[in-house]
């Protein structure tokens, strides 16, 4: 076994996703089947080999060289306000973050 | 009316008065209205903007003048691409009354160049899926045989253009999502080179990976479509600044003498016999076409879905960190700020997201991060070498787009694993940044496409869209 349901419960946690009893055991036994597949790749030797961290090369992009950085006024604060779910202009409301 | 439009046909059909933009615009909302409901490939409709544009069009016209490259085309977008004004919910709950305050790049251009906004077209979740079954509104039906899936996952982005409920359509690809339904539905599909087209105003799924690209229902129309939404956009880094061609002008140029790839490594188990059929035949019309195969090899093709799911969940898992409840889409009440994060998130997303988003999180964790997300960065380093080495002797690789035709609805739902294997063909160009087309290439069982996948080198559009053109032109829809 790959994964514990300890693991996915962890995991679950950092990513603040509420899941069920039922989906925990679901995804442990699913991700367990996907892990042990992805297992293959252990038989490459990849000693040496440099991670790609980028598609592009770079000369291949305008940003590869620093841009200049300037403030730049958006003005969209009353464009976006209307799509939250509890919007105080010009604010996000949240629940309660710190106990007094 | 004809079903099958083309973006020349409506140019041709506007410019001669035949139609006015806003007539044409009509018919298409009367199909949408009389087929859509047995689809379900729409989400959205934008009549109000499509009815404006088509009114501008009609201007133009009438004083004269000549029109845009895709004057008075109507287009349908892919829920996970913003749209100003109009609801845009990428297939998920979470998302159910986003309406985003700007348009993307994408969209931006395409309306510039003329083209008429039809509406937004379903998908899977957060373009997770292959098969258009894990949309939160109902999976997409292929209208070829409707007991079949559409691919995904841009399926109502393929199945709107295949039904002619659009001319054409953009779809996203992250691992195979534009090229593998433009094969189950039967029509051409393309993927540009990563930085190709600007991602700017699409809502990520996997950032290294996602691109956005057309659907038509000839190689000509896709060609036009990418070089309209094609080049650098300041608002998207990752966009490159190489000049774009002129794709859809050079399309005809001859394919004589070009030496095509055909890696061994692509035809092995798992691939159904009638399709491995069709390519074979389709391989064979590339020869007659002058085109000379050439057997390569691809050794690392093998481990290329185990890397995509590794990197593609691990960059879900961090782009979806926004839906948080706080400044848009849904929120679920609670007390405490934690556990309406809890709450919204596991209320909003649907069993796929969740399970990309629990597996991403754990190739990342502490302790894990070696054995899977950094292996993956390496291997993904090895397949893009496979490529690189492969067009050293070669000018593009022809292999299937996906190992199996449209199979029934509901047939792999229940076997993540199986369904991820769908894409096993597409995910590698997906992470070697490499451009894809798929073309169709006859039909198995009667009725289901197969489709013929075109690789090119980075930044090599213009070739791949050539050879696909030569090889509809020469009738490989009816091989």
């Amino acid at each position: 076994m790959k994964i514990s349901r300890e693991d996915v419960v962890r995991v679950a946690e950092l990513a603040y996703l509420d899941l069920s009893e039922t989906e925990l055991e679901t995804y442990r036994a699913q991700i367990d089947e996907i892990l042990e597949y992805v297992g293959k790749l252990n038989e490459l030797d990849t000693a040496g080999v440099e991670p790609m961290a980028q598609v592009l090369a770079d000369d291949q992009t305008a940003d590869a060289t620093l841009r200049e950085d300037t403030v730049v006024p958006c003005g969209i604060a009353v464009a976006i306000l209307p799509q939250a779910p509890d919007p105080d202009p010009p604010f996000f409301r949240v629940p309660k973050v710190i106990e007094r | 009316m004809s079903t099958t439009w083309t973006i020349d046909a409506v140019k041709e059909a506007l410019a001669a008065k035949k139609l006015t933009a806003r007539e044409l615009t009509a018919e298409f909302y009367k199909r949408i209205d009389a087929r859509d409901a047995e689809l379900n490939a729409y989400l959205a409709l934008s009549p109000e903007r499509a009815y404006a544009q088509a009114d501008k069009i009609d201007g133009l016209i009438a004083d004269g003048k000549a029109l845009p490259p895709l004057g008075g085309v109507p287009i349908a977008i892919k829920d996970v691409i913003s749209t100003r004004g109009t609801v845009t919910t990428c297939g998920s709950k979470i998302l159910r009354n986003y309406i985003p305050p700007y348009d993307a790049t994408a969209v931006t251009r395409l309306e510039e160049a003329g083209a008429i906004i039809l509406g937004k077209t379903n998908c899977d979740e957060f373009a997770m899926g292959s098969s258009n079954e894990n949309s939160a509104y109902g999976p997409v039906k292929n209208p070829v045989p409707l007991d079949r899936v559409p691919g995904g996952s841009s399926g109502g982005s393929a199945a709107v253009v295949r039904a002619g409920l659009a001319v054409a359509s953009l779809g996203t690809d992250t691992g195979g999502s534009i090229r593998q339904p433009g094969a189950l539905c039967g029509i051409p599909a393309m993927m540009g080179s990563y930085g190709r087209v600007s991602r700017y105003g699409l809502i990520a799924f996997a950032s290294s990976l996602d691109r956005i690209g057309p659907f038509g229902n000839t190689v000509k129309d896709v060609a036009t479509i990418l070089q309209a939404i094609a080049g650098r956009d300041p608002n998207d880094s990752t966009s490159t600044t190489a000049a774009v061609p002129r794709y859809s002008e050079e399309i005809d140029k001859p394919v004589k003498g070009m030496r095509i790839g055909i890696p061994r490594d692509y035809f092995g188990e798992g691939m159904d016999s009638g399709v491995r059929d069709k390519v074979e035949k389709g391989i064979e019309l590339l020869k007659k076409l002058g085109c000379e195969p050439v057997d390569i090899r691809m050794p690392h093709t093998d481990y290329a879905i185990a890397t995509y799911y590794i990197i593609a969940t691990a960059e879900a898992s961090s782009n979806l960190a926004r839906y948080d409840g706080v400044r848009y889409g849904l929120r679920i009440d609670e007390p405490t700020l934690l556990a309406m994060y809890r709450k919204t998130r596991g209320a909003g997303f649907g069993p796929e997201v969740k399970r990309r988003i629990v597996l991403g999180t754990y190739v990342l964790s502490a302790g894990y991060y070696d054995a899977y997300y950094l292996k993956g960065q390496k291997v993904r380093a090895l397949i893009a070498r496979d490529f690189r080495d492969a067009f050293q002797k070669v000018d593009a690789i022809a292999t299937p787009t996906s190992p199996i035709p449209a199979f029934k609805l509901g047939e792999k739902t229940n076997d993540p694993l199986q369904m991820y294997l769908a894409d096993i063909y597409t995910v590698t160009g997906s992470l070697a940044g490499v451009p894809g087309i798929s073309v169709p290439c006859g039909k198995v069982c009667g009725s289901l496409p197969v489709g013929l996948q075109l690789f090119g080198p980075a930044f090599g559009e213009s070739r791949i869209l050539q050879l696909a053109y030569a090889f509809e032109q020469a009738g490989a829809a009816s091989l």
